[in-house]
């Protein structure tokens, strides 16, 4: 099918190789007129990272050049072909990209500054636009600057090539660090709110950190770095080393340590971080669930939102006295079994028609009942009986101990979220190596096959279904009594997305990788409707989340921290390479690890 | 010897005889329900229209006119999803994108040929150049999306595309966004040439419907004679059939996939310019729902079946239009209008559950798709 490369073809990769310089500037120069035209880089210009030089939106802008420097001087080795030695060449050839790139950008500003009427249609296209990409000196001098800074930021993308290995991490993890700590401003403020000299010394009045600070934790980091070699890679290959008792104990260590941890933290944080660990919390609960479905059983549920709703509505109409037809006014505890026993029918009724369906076609499917089921709650049809848009208001928190907690106790109910995900977490645990577990992970595989060894695959996939619609009505349980009012914007196709991608990115099949994902994305992004630590990104969130579906995809398939079994299964051709090369005897020595 | 030949025959006669479980019987519930409130929709609307209450016939004619001409667009729509599948085997939900991306650009240079009035001076011109505008965007906007995209996930298990797809078209829903603002954009009222109705067998029928139909049909040939008699078209039939046995015929297969997205892409951003006819109003989040909509109708159609697909779009557009008045109403149920999309929803659900081969059969390559 494709044309058959010569296996000792000279690397054309060195040098100033025009093609490849043209290609890389130009494509960062598209990268940057695309962050500066849809927005980010006035949005996220808001955000200070330091005071008063550099802010998240010109970190966006400057990383895409630095990216075109790094790839411009990376070598890849190929087994058979002789590496070419670095070159200063290839530090040119970046500038010439990054410069190339900057001045596209510049381009884009002249561009739009001569032709106003463009706002009209396209309204991020504006003055501010141009101030903001010329860094405030008119076009004339910011092309040249864009140029030059480009230029200059790629050069230093490929100059990082040069640094010594342990010198280079260092670097890396001090500015990972840097801009870590700015972008976790809230939660290290609300953190030390007992001893207040920390933040003040790391956060300018304005917000962001003073220039001062930022050297000292980029030295602080770096130092670090430098002297505690392979601390922090190894915390996450601790969990996936191949053993599987090894495995197991290094995971129970993890979840007790982070229990602990989360049993602590929320003492120290204030009402919003709180609101935004519950709001984690609520989607690592439908992760779970999720992860079930999709992870363990493959079931692709693009409508799994669908039994966040039931959950979420059954609450409501057992609990609020402003149920329209049917209130009961039962407490949380009351109602929370019925909630249960109401999500598994949800789950037997979707499960069921879709029981013979080929993947695909299941997740539309699935798709189609979660539109079905919000639109009807939405509609006049039924709303004497839910209410339709007005919604259910007036949910009552949850007793605990003669006293409610909903969400206007947030210090007490992030607690109870967080009991509730461990007991989430504890079922999938138990379940993933249960009978049921194998059941799942042989459908997986291969129903036709599980089936003739004997999986009762209509049951199999029924249980995965009920047991994601229970997890996910825990979520709807809780997220109602903290809200106090379900309205049908909550439970939109965007939330079953953001769960996916929440599941897809930490890694499917695992726990720990749900939890990472979710603290990850939620924590730091938001969820559709739930603002998250970077607020800045409120419009870009659901363009981050489809890029990262996109990137994971084709990068990781596997997520950020893959269950064991499938990080085999998706490696396994990198394993059979491996193994081939060393009986070859040529690459018996690979690197030592750990060196 | 002789006794295991004579109890054979017996075993396969046992496996053969038809034990419903109970998923059948859950499934056949269901079909008897469908049918039972289908029925009772039927009967209720019918003795209303006969008692004299309700829509007109003339009210009817505008709906079945309107369900046709949306339906033609859905058709339109279809195609791509169709082609894509009969080829490389998954779902392109990105694809409702791909016609909102045409709608949006197109928007653009019908605002500017408005403008400058253009639109209303020469109305046939100017439509032309909207829908080249169109065109052009969806194809680049599905070409791009194949070389970045879908390209590397050629071989892999068919959910990993599904999923990117969904990952792409939330990018681009998000990239519009961004350009143009998250509010609806308007087009400008249809050039005056265009606007009104001509009556048609005694029917009123708006010249925008005429319109739509008419660039459908004009479509749906170009792109038949385009498939069967042209030698890419040949060439995207063998590759749908056997990629590897194409391959080796030498056919490029690439370029031929390539042609495939540039093929839906342009018909998506023909049905751009319909939506924007038909409706005026554009926004990023405007290709999500009539992709999925599409997408029905291509497996109604029986999917990597082209003219199925168009059948099925206009079945689908017509359920659409007519449905919620003819069943709904009939069984009295209020609000019906609101309830357009759960119909569209509940005949994707019934069509995919229990007539996931079309009803016009699949025409799909040997592969096994299973």
């Amino acid at each position: 099918m494709t044309t058959v490369t010569t296996p000792l073809a000279t690397t054309a990769t060195t040098g100033l190789n025009l093609r490849r310089i043209l290609k890389l500037g130009l494509l960062g120069g598209l990268g940057m007129v695309f962050i500066t035209a849809i927005g980010m880089l006035a949005a996220f210009n808001r955000r200070l990272l330091i005071t008063p030089i550099l802010s998240l939106g010109y970190l966006v802008l400057f990383s895409l050049p630095f990216l075109i420097g790094h790839l411009m001087a990376r070598r890849v080795e190929k087994e058979g072909v002789a590496t070419a030695p670095r070159t200063s060449a290839d530090v040119v050839a970046a500038a010439v990209a990054g410069g190339l790139a900057g001045f596209v950008a510049g381009l884009f500003a002249i561009l739009v500054n001569a032709a106003p009427g463009l706002r009209g249609t396209l309204p991020n296209l504006s003055p501010a636009l141009v101030e903001v990409l010329t860094l405030g000196m008119g076009v004339g001098i910011g092309l040249v600057l864009l140029t030059v800074l480009g230029a200059a930021v790629a050069a230093l993308g490929a100059g990082f090539h040069w640094l010594p290995p342990r010198i280079a991490r260092a670097v890396s993890v001090a500015a990972q660090s840097v801009v870590a700590v700015a972008v976790f401003e809230a939660v290290i403020d609300d953190l030390f709110d007992w001893f207040k000299t920390i933040p003040n010394f790391l956060y300018a009045s304005r917000g962001g950190l003073t220039i001062l600070s930022a050297i000292v934790v980029f030295l602080v980091a770096g130092g670090l770095a430098y002297f505690l070699p392979g601390r922090i890679p190894s915390l996450r290959s601790a969990l996936m080393v191949e053993d599987e008792s090894k495995r197991r104990r290094n995971s129970l260590i993890a979840a007790v340590v982070v229990t602990l941890i989360v049993l602590v933290i929320p003492q120290f944080l204030g009402g919003v971080l709180n609101e935004l660990l519950t709001n984690v919390g609520l989607f690592l609960l439908m992760g779970l669930g999720l992860n079930i479905v999709v992870g363990h059983a493959g079931l692709l549920d693009l409508g799994y939102v669908a039994f966040f709703a039931v959950g979420a509505y059954t609450t409501a109409v057992l609990t609020s006295p402003l149920s329209p037809f049917f209130a009961p006014e039962m407490s949380w505890w009351q109602a929370f079994p019925l909630v249960l026993i109401a999500a598994a029918i949800a789950g037997i009724l979707v499960g069921t028609p879709v029981i013979r369906m080929r993947g695909d076609y299941l997740a539309i499917v699935t798709l189609g009942f979660g539109e079905i089921v919000r639109l009807l709650l939405l509609s006049d049809w039924l709303s004497p009986y839910f209410g339709g848009s007005q919604g259910i208001r007036r949910i009552p928190g949850i007793g605990v101990g003669g006293s409610e907690i909903g969400g206007t106790s947030i210090n007490l109910f992030v607690y109870f979220t967080l009991a509730l995900v461990a007991v989430a977490a504890y079922i999938s645990w138990r379940l993933e190596d249960s009978r049921v577990g194998r059941a799942w992970a042989a459908l997986r595989e291969d129903e036709d096959v599980a089936e003739a060894v004997g999986v009762d695959t209509v049951k199999a996939k029924l249980q995965a279904f009920v047991t994601g619609a229970i997890l996910a009505s825990f979520a709807g349980a809780l997220f109602s009594a903290k809200v106090g009012s379900v309205f049908t914007n909550s439970f939109e196709i965007l939330v079953s997305i953001v769960i996916l991608v929440v599941v897809i990115v930490g890694g499917m099949g695992n726990i720990a990788g749900v939890a990472v994902g979710a603290l990850v994305l939620i924590g730091v992004l938001g969820g559709p409707n739930q603002p998250g630590l970077l607020q800045e990104f409120g419009e870009f969130k659901l363009l981050i989340y489809g890029a990262l579906l996109v990137y994971m995809m084709l990068q990781r398939p596997e997520g950020l921290l893959p269950s064991a079994r499938r990080a085999q299964e998706l490696h396994q051709e990198e394993f059979l390479q491996d193994a081939w090369l060393d009986k070859g005897g040529q690459l018996a020595e690979t690197a030592p690890k750990g060196a | 010897m002789t006794a295991t030949v004579d109890t054979a025959p017996e075993i396969a006669e046992v496996k053969r005889s038809f034990r419903p479980t109970w998923v059948d019987l859950f499934l056949w519930a269901i079909r008897i329900g469908a049918i039972i409130i289908i029925a009772a929709g039927l009967i209720g609307s019918i003795s209303k229209f006969i008692a004299g209450e309700g829509p007109s016939a003339r009210q009817w004619g505008d709906l079945i006119v309107a369900g046709l001409s949306q339906g033609a667009m859905y058709g339109l729509l279809a195609l791509g999803y169709s082609m894509v599948y009969g080829v490389l085997g998954f779902i392109n939900f990105a694809h409702g994108e791909v016609f909102m991306s045409g709608a949006m650009v197109g928007f653009i240079s019908a605002n500017w040929l408005f403008s400058n009035g253009m639109w209303n001076a020469n109305p046939f011109l100017a439509l032309f150049i909207v829908l080249v505008v169109a065109m052009f965007t969806s194809t680049l906007v599905a070409v791009l999306v194949e070389r970045i995209a879908y390209r590397r996930l050629r071989g892999s298990p068919r959910l990993i595309p599904l999923i990117t797809s969904i990952g792409v078209s939330f990018f681009l829903q998000y990239t519009f966004a961004g350009l143009f603002g998250v509010g609806v954009r308007s087009y400008p009222q249809a050039p005056s040439v265009f606007s009104g109705a001509v009556s048609l067998f005694g029917f009123p029928v708006r010249k925008t419907s005429l319109l739509v139909i008419s660039v459908a049909v004009l479509s749906m040939i170009g792109l038949w004679y385009f498939v069967t008699r042209t030698k890419t078209g040949r060439a995207m039939r063998a590759v749908a059939e056997d990629k590897e046995i194409a391959g080796l015929m030498g056919i490029d297969v690439d370029k031929t996939i390539v042609t495939v997205f540039a093929v839906g892409g342009a018909m998506a951003g023909v049905a751009g310019l319909m939506w924007a006819l038909l409706f005026r109003g554009v926004s990023f989040f405007t290709g999500f729902i009539p992709g999925i909509k599409a997408f029905t109708a291509a497996v109604l159609g029986g999917i990597g079946n082209l003219v199925g697909a168009m059948g099925g779009g206009v079945l689908l557009g017509l359920f659409e239009g007519v449905g919620p008045l003819l069943i709904l109403d009939g069984l009295g149920i209020p609000g019906v209008s609101q309830l357009k999309d759960v119909v569209a929803f509940a005949a994707l659900v019934l069509v995919l559950v229990f007539r996931p081969s079309g009803l016009f059969g699949e025409q799909l390559g040997s592969e096994e798709r299973a």
